[in-house]
This record gives structure tokens, sequence and C-alpha cells, in this order.
């Protein structure tokens, strides 16, 4: 790759391209592990919700280049840029190399409870309590200037920070750009998006390229509050400008959307989890919501947690599931909107980085899960809004879709004893045409938050796998001491499921089939099969 | 001050109707970041306190204020004291009858914020027209004050403010805050009863709103 390559990749603002309709119209009876897009279970039948893509690199094209060169896992201490000094790379695995020698990894990080908004910045820099944190994010401007951290404060970290742009300045002074620095456990991963240079610590399994993705995921964080528009004028005026201004009061967004990163695999996937609803109830929820449309109106979006209930969408527009997932972590991490109804300018990046748009966000009723996300274009649009909200509540309260919405709630998600597989713990599967995945609860085994965010690392570990840049696979079988692992890609699906260490890999073999059958069946309560458009 | 108290905001939930019909006022709170304008609001609203995070963009509650002689329909808009907000925030005080300028008696820096929010609305507004109120919140702190209520108190005067020191955390003088601004609502809608012009410029300024509400029936749109 050439040195400024990345520079003048500018964000690809694909967000309203209509996707390439390739789905088939017959949906085959028995699904089988070689089906092809658009047919597999879970595929929509009209037409996409999502944007469109045929695959996870498309998903995250947008660092494409840089990533067509990530071709060779580093060896310890070596600095991967094209042009390799070495001395320099000690420098850099020296920073954090200080740190290695604890390897407990299963450690409970010491995370504060984020629920109530609160975060501990307090945290001193030098302790061995910080470095050892698994995954540490750094976002820095141009000029150097810390802009947010995830644990510790900015300010400690500044020349930290400092010493963080001094390598990137470095390395591009000999028309070269840096991408990571391995050393021992740790990796330490660049992503500079112009003004911004995002850098990652992490002593995870994850690849470079995962830890890449993730770092787009807070720089896009960013721009949602601020648009790149706004972010190129602020430091075109003023090269040394604190940003941390602008970002004050939102460091739990980036905070919460991390958390989200370690644990929600949709965020893994691109793609989108939907609450269990039987069809004909779901069509007739989809319905209301449609009616109750307004000029302005570009997405309305029903969501029960983190689960999406149904989107309807302008016709010819084309949400983003980095856009969704940032609206998800936009409502995760706000109590603000159970209390009255919110109004929010947010700029989607992937629809267009230029501008706003208005969210009306307000929960359904006070205590519910539900909530109703308005995106319009119109920033004076509130009262249409809140009205279009008010006409669709009205419908659907006389529909006895409500009470079968009402009891969906009560079982967000299902059992994996459900599908009737000896041995099978956990999967997730992902349609690729829709972009949903459907994924049981967690089992026992996995339910504290270590071991939860471990299953996710091997997950994450299989993707990566399954995805990489130069030797992608079709499939994997992994055992290990305390499970048995499969991974299995398609055109049409992804699928990774998560055996007990008893079962064999004949069994494993024939769970595909198995599953894939159950969720053929189960396919109109687990995905939103028909989308809708106003 | 006792018949006031009586009618506390709580109280005026259960009594939708007033003898004269409804007013509408639209009420703005403006302040600093971590001020505690949601938590006022939300005492407004649900006479509740929660620890909040950060508001996003701006949020919008309801709450019915019943006075002897009318009911005053609060739409309030509490927005967000983040500087990115800051660029949308004109939308809110446009047109409000009332505005809550918020400062938290424990940081100083929030006091020279609300000064500063006073002049950016004095651009916006004409004195009389807007009922505006100076807001020493979180009372509750007064062990680590940084503001003293003198200070507070001529600010408010010279400008002709309303002041009122509260604490939205204990609900100490929040409903009596509110009472008082629709007292004074009331009252200055009153005075403007006689002039017909003013009246039609905001009846526009409600349809540009647009909103067929269900209580818009209901609702004599006086305005200021």
């Amino acid at each position: 790759m050439e040195a400024d390559v990345h520079n003048t990749n500018a964000p690809v603002e694909n967000g309203s391209l209509a996707p390439v309709d390739r789905l088939r119209h017959e949906r085959s009876d028995s699904p089988t592990p070689g089906l092809v897009e658009g047919t597999e279970p879970g595929a929509g039948q009209d037409s996409a919700m999502f944007v469109h893509a045929q695959s996870f690199e498309d998903l995250t094209a947008d660092d494409g280049e840089q990533e067509q060169e990530l071709s060779e896992e580093g060896t310890d201490g070596t600095l991967e840029t094209q042009e390799q000094e070495s001395g320099e790379s000690r420098d850099g695995g020296g920073e954090s190399g200080e740190a290695q020698d604890t390897q407990a990894e299963e450690e409970q990080e010491d995370e504060e409870a984020q629920s109530s908004g609160g975060r501990d910045k307090e945290e001193d820099v030098t302790s061995e309590a910080w470095r050892r944190h698994r995954k540490h994010v750094f976002v820095l401007s141009e000029a150097g200037k810390p802009i947010y951290s995830r644990y510790g404060t900015e300010e400690a970290l500044s020349s930290t920070m400092g010493v963080m742009m001094a390598l990137v300045s470095f390395v591009e002074a000999e028309k070269n750009v840096i991408r990571s620095i391995h050393a021992e456990d740790y990796k330490v991963v660049f992503l500079r998006k112009s003004p911004l240079v995002l850098v990652g610590v992490s002593r995870t399994r994850q690849s470079e390229r995962e830890l890449t993705r993730e770092l787009l995921y807070i720089y896009y964080q960013i721009i949602s509050l601020l648009t790149l528009t706004q972010l190129n004028h602020i430091f075109q005026h003023k090269q040394n400008y604190d940003l941390r201004r602008l970002l004050a009061g939102s460091e739990h967004l980036t905070d919460n959307l991390l958390r989200l990163l370690d644990r929600d695999p949709g965020l893994l996937l691109s793609a989108v989890t939907c609450l269990p609803l039987p069809s004909s109830s779901r069509d007739v929820i989809s319905s209301s919501l449609q009616a109750a449309k307004a000029k302005s109106l570009v997405f309305s979006i029903l969501l029960a947690g983190n689960r999406l209930v149904t989107l309807v969408r302008k016709k010819d527009q084309f949400l983003h599931h980095m856009d969704l997932h940032l609206l998800f972590n936009l409502v995760g991490s706000s109590s603000s909107f159970r209390e009255g109804e919110g109004w929010t300018p947010i700029c989607l990046p992937k629809f267009n980085t230029a501008g706003f748009f208005h969210a009306h966000i307000s929960y359904l009723e006070p205590a519910s899960d539900l909530c109703l996300i308005l995106v319009s274009t119109d920033r004076e649009d509130f009262f249409n809004l809140s009205d279009c909200k008010r006409r669709f509540l009205e419908r659907l309260r006389r529909r006895s879709a409500y009470q079968a919405l009402q009891e969906a709630l009560r079982t967000p998600s299902y059992s994996v004893s459900q599908v009737g597989i000896a041995e099978l713990r956990h999967f997730v599967y992902k349609s690729k045409s829709s972009g949903l995945y459907t994924s049981p609860e967690i089992p026992i085994p996995y339910q504290s938050e270590e071991e939860q965010e471990r299953l996710m690392g091997l997950y994450q570990y299989l993707h990566s796998c399954m995805h990489h840049p130069t030797r992608p696979l079709r499939s994997i079988y992994r055992c290990g001491e305390r499970e048995n692992l499969l991974a299995w890609v398609t055109s049409g699906f992804e699928l990774y499921l998560c055996f007990s260490p008893l079962g064999t890999k004949e069994q494993a073999m024939a769970a595909i089939s198995k599953l894939l059958k159950w969720i053929r069946k189960e396919e109109d309560r687990l995905f939103i099969l028909s989308p809708q458009t106003y | 001050m006792a018949e006031r108290r009586g009618k506390g905001a709580g109280e005026a939930r259960s009594d939708p109707r007033g003898k004269s019909g409804m007013l509408r006022v639209k009420m703005v709170l403006l302040g600093s970041s971590g001020v505690g304008k949601s938590s006022l609001a939300l005492r407004f609203s649900k006479d509740d306190f929660k620890d909040s995070a950060p508001t996003v963009g701006c949020a919008y509650l309801t709450q019915l204020v019943c006075l002897h002689d009318a009911t005053l329909r609060f739409e309030i808009w509490d927005t967000a004291g983040q500087e990115k907000y800051h660029s949308v925030t004109p939308l809110y005080y446009r047109g409000a009858q009332a505005a809550l300028i918020v400062y938290d008696i424990s940081n100083r820096e929030s006091f020279m914020r609300a000064q500063l929010w006073l002049k950016e609305l004095e651009k916006q507004y004409v004195p009389g027209e807007t009922v505006v109120g100076l807001v020493a919140n979180k009372s509750d702190l007064s062990s680590s004050r940084q503001v003293s209520l003198q200070e507070g108190r001529s600010l408010a005067e010279n400008k002709g403010l309303l002041f009122m020191e509260t604490s939205a955390k204990s609900g100490n003088q929040v409903s009596e805050l509110l009472l008082d601004i629709a007292h004074r609502v009331k009252l200055s809608s009153r005075e403007d009863k006689g002039l017909a012009e003013w009246r039609e410029a905001d009846c526009v300024d409600m349809h540009r709103e647009g909103r067929p509400r269900p209580l818009s029936s209901c609702c004599l749109t006086i305005g200021l």
C-alpha cells in the first residue's frame, strides 16, 4: 500500500444505493449447507431492509484498501509497515510491553457499572490495574491532542498520546503508514481517519483487522455526534482544538459501544437480531408503523431492548448495520428517553457523513422495553413525529398483535434445547441476504460476564479465520478443553456453533443440517421476512 | 404562598380541566451540562428523581398545572447542556413563554455560563414577553456551595428575573418554582389579552408547529 492511499479514502457514502436485487423468490424446502444467498433460512422475501452487501468485506469496505494489505501476522516486536525500521518498533512495543508479564487471562476487569452513566475516570494510569485492561482505546487529534481514552483521564495520558502521534508522524514522514505493532501478547492497532487518529491496544486474540474494525466503529460513533463536515471544519480552523469540549457528556456512548463490541455478536457479524414474534403479529405492527408516516420520515424503527421488532423505511433508502448499531447504542446508553420524548440530531455516517438526521426517540410506555425511533430529515418536525408515534400506538393498541407483542417481550429469547441437538450449547446464525442473525440465550456455563466475553472471543476468533483477508475459510472445526467449535460459511449464511467438549466432529457436522432445518421451520418467528416501506 | 403550595404539581395532574380553558405554555430549560435540568424536568413532570446520564439532544415532557382560575399545560423542553447541541438550542427557546436558566450552586463555572445563556436569550426575546427564571439548583449541596444565595438573587433582580433556589434531588422548592412561573405566565397572558395582533402572531406560531393533539379542542391559545 502506498503511504497516502488511505487519506484519499474518504468514507463511501453509499447509504442510499439500492441493493442489488439478487434475492431468489423461490425458497427451497429443505435447506442444505450449500445454499445460495437469498434462499437461506431467514432470507427476506421481497427486498432487503439494510444496505445490501455481498460480504463482510463489503460491509466494512471503508478501510478496504488497508485491509487488503494486512496479509501476514506480525511476529513479536515487529512494526507492521511497508518498509520497516526495527529500532522504532521497540519503542512502540515497549510502551505496552512493560505490562505484558501479567498473564491472568480471565481476570475480571474492574470495569465500573456503567448503567448509571457514571464512569470512573480517576483511574491511575501508572497503575498495574490500568495496564491490565484487556483492550484500551485512544482517540487523538492529528495535533496529538487527547480526545478519548477508554480508561483513565485524557489529561493523564496526554504524553502517551503524544508518543502515539509521534509514531504515526514518524512513519508518515517516510511516506508510509503505520498499521500495527505486535509485542508479545499485545497488538497496537492504528487507524488514521483524518482529522482523527484512533489507537487500540489489545491483548485479546482478535485479529488486527477485527481491532481496526472496532476502531472504525468508534470513529463513526464520533461522526454520528458531530458529522464529518463539522469535524473537518473545526480542525481546519484550529488544528489544536480540544475536541473533548464537543464530545463532553457523550463519553458514555463510546464506553457503551466498546462494551457492545466485546459482547454483542451483531456488531461482529454486521447483523441485527430480532425479537421472536409470530409473523402475523409482526406484519400488523409493521403496517401500523407504515400507516403512521410523515413526509419527513425516513426510517421508523421499533426496538425491544437490543432486538429489532420491525423497521419501516422510505422506499429506496436503506439503513446500514453500523448506523443501526449506533442508534441501538444511543438508545441503550441513555436513560433520558424514558422520561420524556427525545429529539436529537444524529448523523448516520454510513448514510451520509455530511448532515444530521433528527431522531424522535421514545418508549411506547413508561415501563416498557419497546422503544420507537423515528428518523426524520426535518429538525422542526418534532410535533409531527410525536403525532406519528401517538397514531401508531393508538392503532396498535386496538389490535390483538399488541398482546402478542407484550407476550413476546416476556420471552425475548429462546433456549438452545428447543432445537433438540445433543451437545449443542449455543450458536449464532446469520442470514446474509437479510442481514439478520439469530442466536439462543447464553447457556449456563457462559452466563457470567467473563465467560460471556470469552465465548464472544471464541466467535471472534472463528470469524477472523473465516474472513481472513488472504486465506478465507469455508469451515473450521476446533476442539478445545472447554468446548468444541464449528464455523460454517456459505454464500447464503454464516453459522457458528459451540458444542460441549464431549461432542464429536461427526455429531457437529450432522448438527448443521438439523439446525438449518429448525431455523427454516422457525424463520417466520425469528426473522423479518417481509420488510416494509412507506 | 399557602394557596400555591396546596396546588402542587403532583396534585395538578388529576384535574385536567381548568375553569377558563387551558393555556399552553412552552417552557425551555437552559444551562450548562450537569446542573440538573433533566432532574428538574423530571420533578416537574413526575415528581421523581433518578440519577441520569447526560441528555441527548433534547427531551420533551408535559405537565398540567392547575391554578384556581386556569389550567396550564406546560410543554417542557429539557435541552442538553453540552456544547455540541448549542446550534440547535434556539429551536427550543424560540417562541417560549417561559425560560429557566439553571445553574449549580456548587459549581461557579455553571453560574458564569448561566449569565452567557441569559445574554443569548436576551437577544431573542422582548422583555416582558417571556417569563425568565434563574434557578439555583442543587441546594442540597450547600456544604460545597460556590455561588452564594445573594449573588444569584442580585443577578436576578438586576435583570428582573424570577429567582428560586431549588433541589431537584430532594424536591425542595421545585413545585413552588413551577407554580410561581405558572402564575406569572398567567398574569402576562392576561395583560396581553388586549393586544390582538400579538395573539394572532402566536396563533400562527402554534399552527406552524402543526399539532393535531387531543387537547387542542379545549385549548385556548393565548400567547404573549
